[in-house]
């Protein structure tokens, strides 16, 4: 048990704030943001997470937005496992036609009002994969989206940043 | 001497013809008559070698029916062996009876190729779902890939279990976490799991297609996204395969940086997955504390590398990348805090009861069952299988054997605890080869051209990713252009392993066992 407290007290507090190339946007993003969250989600913003066909890359980015670097709750933001609990989907894709009719039924199944936000770039138009006999493409295909973050995959900075503007 | 070879040409003869297409030539493919197929499976097993794979060609395009291939490895070799079907009576004998994972490779190659298996007990599509039309072949190449497919009505058959108290628990596709798209379906008494039925196909891409319509260079960017994951190593088995179809040589240096990319994959995801199987028995304090190290790491190759997975930096002929005296003093810093700050948390791991008491005797894969798989990677190693291609089928460095000397951890008690501990070890030979890596990197240029691949020849590739063993079999057309692209990830074989190893425990814990198997949906689905 000690050398577990000797570890947790010698890491202290890991958690940044967000990058240099944010923090500007941030400064202002940052407080309108909290103050959203705070209003429009009282002080939570729950998030379910639908992989329509991605290759895993933007799934590892969004756990990173879990490490204590990132520590998205600091925002007020966490992942849920049920979307009856979600006012955000976060996306990422393309969709397969596999997929299709599982991310028809968690998007009936998310209470409205809801946000939906393509991540990556095969969620936001098919990227590589594109559109085939097996893909159906971006995630504007098969639901409706507010908006999209791009990167292969997005890095956990633009991911927070998407998600920032979202709802700010 | 090619034992593999020679056993096969000792029972077949003259019936057994070597493919002189087959690229390296260290890779031998015999191809038999079509109704001794199974019988070449028989000699392969008594000749104690593993199936590797099974896939079909449609070869129609090079004036031939289908090819059906099954590869075989035997300590460092591996065979081909090949059989030729005819378009208008497509059928083979399946392996099946001898090799367990024949099973899910004859699904994939009735379903996407429509040839079938006979002999095969289970003919239910795989990967192609119910409400896909029954002739649609993607694989074939009449079908045609832009095509928008309706849907029709069927119905999957699932395994069933009846009795008193026995109860279904069906999960997915969607699934709790933040993870890919797959259905288990479990049956149940109480708490004890008695049956898992996987079923994937979800993120079904229609991955093998696409390389066919891609130019050469352009399949390194498609592989890299086979499994987001294991983007370096895959990207490096497809290069691998295109450079031993077209004879070039890689520069020294290139091969050196290939391989610190490839260790670099495996630490980061080692040590993420070391941190998940341990928050999966609820102590996040090991997860938090290794997912800072990871994006450690991480945040080194985007600073070196211009990417945090090192995504397109392989390209066919070399590297796209190189790394300066500056570079290669942050990466021995940053290796030295890792290994200081790992060892502390082994420690912790180690001396934690509550661990040792979920992750020890949980979901056991036995060295024997693993063997009847065919299982690869750190799900063969932690199962007594000593499997490892950089050992068996090595690239430079790695085939500097007395200068690396790799220490491959083999464990026999197959249970979730192997797996961790397994890649707890990778982690600390991983960190002593970036170290040696570094100090010896000969100079040299980044890439050489890639000549386009002569018509109808075929190239091979294995690669140990962090999971374990990557295939990559590639074939070229009348021109020269990409007729095949074979993708054997090694989640092919490896989701059965789990399928048997959660037998028996109690239905919380197949988190757990997931966890340490954690396979991949993507590399799986294609």
């Amino acid at each position: 048990m000690i050398r577990i407290l000797r570890q947790i007290f010698r890491t202290g507090i890991v958690t940044e704030p967000l990058q240099a190339e944010v923090a500007e946007e941030i400064k202002e993003v940052g407080a309108r943001l909290e103050e959203a969250i705070r209003q429009r989600f009282r002080r939570s913003l729950t998030i379910r997470q639908v992989d329509a066909g991605s290759c895993n890359g933007c799934e590892l980015e969004i756990h990173a937005m879990n490490n204590p670097i990132y520590n998205c709750e600091r925002f007020g933001m966490h992942f849920t496992a049920s979307p009856r609990f979600a006012d955000m989907l976060l996306v990422s894709g393309p969709v397969a036609r596999n997929m299709e009719i599982a991310l028809r039924r968690t998007y009936d199944a998310t209470p409205s009002p809801k946000l939906v936000i393509a991540v990556g770039d095969c969620g936001c138009n098919g990227g590589i994969f594109g559109e085939s006999y097996a893909s159906l493409g971006g995630i504007d295909r098969v639901i409706p989206v507010d908006a999209y973050i791009p990167g292969c995959p997005p890095s956990p900075t633009a991911l927070l940043k998407g998600i920032l503007k979202a709802v700010g | 001497m090619n034992m593999l070879k020679e056993a096969i040409i000792s029972v077949f003869g003259s019936e057994a013809k070597l493919a002189e297409s087959q690229r390296p030539a260290s890779v031998a493919t015999c191809v038999v008559p079509r109704d001794r197929f199974s019988e070449a499976a028989k000699v392969m097993k008594k000749a104690y070698a593993l199936l590797v794979a099974e896939w079909a060609a449609d070869e129609s395009a090079l004036g031939r029916g289908y090819g059906v291939f099954a590869c075989y490895r035997w300590g460092s070799e591996y065979l081909i062996v090949k059989t030729e079907v005819p378009s208008d009576d497509p059928w083979f004998p399946s392996l099946s009876k001898r090799f367990v994972p024949a099973f899910r490779f004859e699904r994939q190659i009735m379903s996407l190729m429509g040839i079938t298996a006979t002999g095969n007990p289970d003919v239910r599509p795989w990967i192609k779902f119910e409400d896909w039309p029954e002739d649609a072949w993607p694989l074939r190449k009449s079908f045609d890939a832009a095509q928008q497919m309706p849907r029709v009505a069927g119905e999957y058959a699932w395994a069933r279990a009846e009795g008193e108290g026995v109860y279904e628990i069906p999960v997915g596709p969607v699934h709790a976490g933040i993870i890919e798209p797959g259905h288990f379906r479990f049956q149940a008494i109480g708490e004890d799991v008695i049956n898992l039925e996987e079923r994937l196909g979800y993120v079904h891409k229609g991955i093998e297609k696409k390389f066919e319509s891609l130019a050469w260079q352009d399949g390194a960017k498609l592989a890299g996204r086979v499994s987001g994951d294991t983007t370096v190593a895959h990207a490096l088995a497809y290069c691998m395969a295109v450079e031993s179809m077209t004879g070039c040589r890689v520069p020294e240096r290139a091969h050196w940086l290939r391989a610190l990319f490839l260790e670099r994959e495996r630490i980061a995801n080692h040590l993420g997955d070391i941190g998940a199987i341990c928050n999966d028995a609820a102590f996040a304090f090991m997860l938090y504390q290794l997912s800072r190290l990871k994006e450690m790491l991480l945040r080194t190759n985007l600073r070196l590398f211009g990417h945090r997975f090192i995504m397109d930096r392989i390209i066919p002929g070399g590297v796209t990348v190189n790394i300066d005296p500056a570079g290669k003093r942050k990466i021995l810093a940053e290796m030295d805090l890792l290994a200081r700050d790992f060892e502390k948390l082994v420690t912790i791991y180690d001396e934690n009861s509550s661990l040792d008491d979920r992750l020890r005797d949980t979901g056991i894969l036995k060295p024997a069952t693993a063997r009847e798989l065919c299982v690869v990677g750190i799900v063969a190693r932690a199962s007594g299988l000593n499997l490892d291609c950089r050992i068996s089928h090595p690239f430079p460095p790695y085939d500097r054997h007395d200068w690396m000397e790799l220490d491959v951890p083999v464990l026999i008690s197959g249970d979730v605890h192997a797996r961790a501990w397994v890649r707890i070890h990778e982690v600390r030979e991983s960190v002593r080869i970036i170290r040696k890596i570094l100090e010896d990197m000969p100079d040299s240029g980044l890439s050489v051209p890639v000549a386009r691949p002569s018509p109808d020849i075929s190239g091979f590739a294995a690669v140990e990713g962090w999971r374990g063993e990557i295939i990559y079999w590639l074939q070229s057309g009348h021109a020269g252009e990409i007729s095949r692209c074979v993708v054997r990830d090694p989640s092919s074989v490896n989701w059965l392993g789990l399928e048997l190893a959660v037998l028996g425990n109690i239905v919380p814990d197949f988190p757990l066992c997931n966890k340490s198997f954690n396979q991949s949906y993507s590399g799986h689905d294609l």
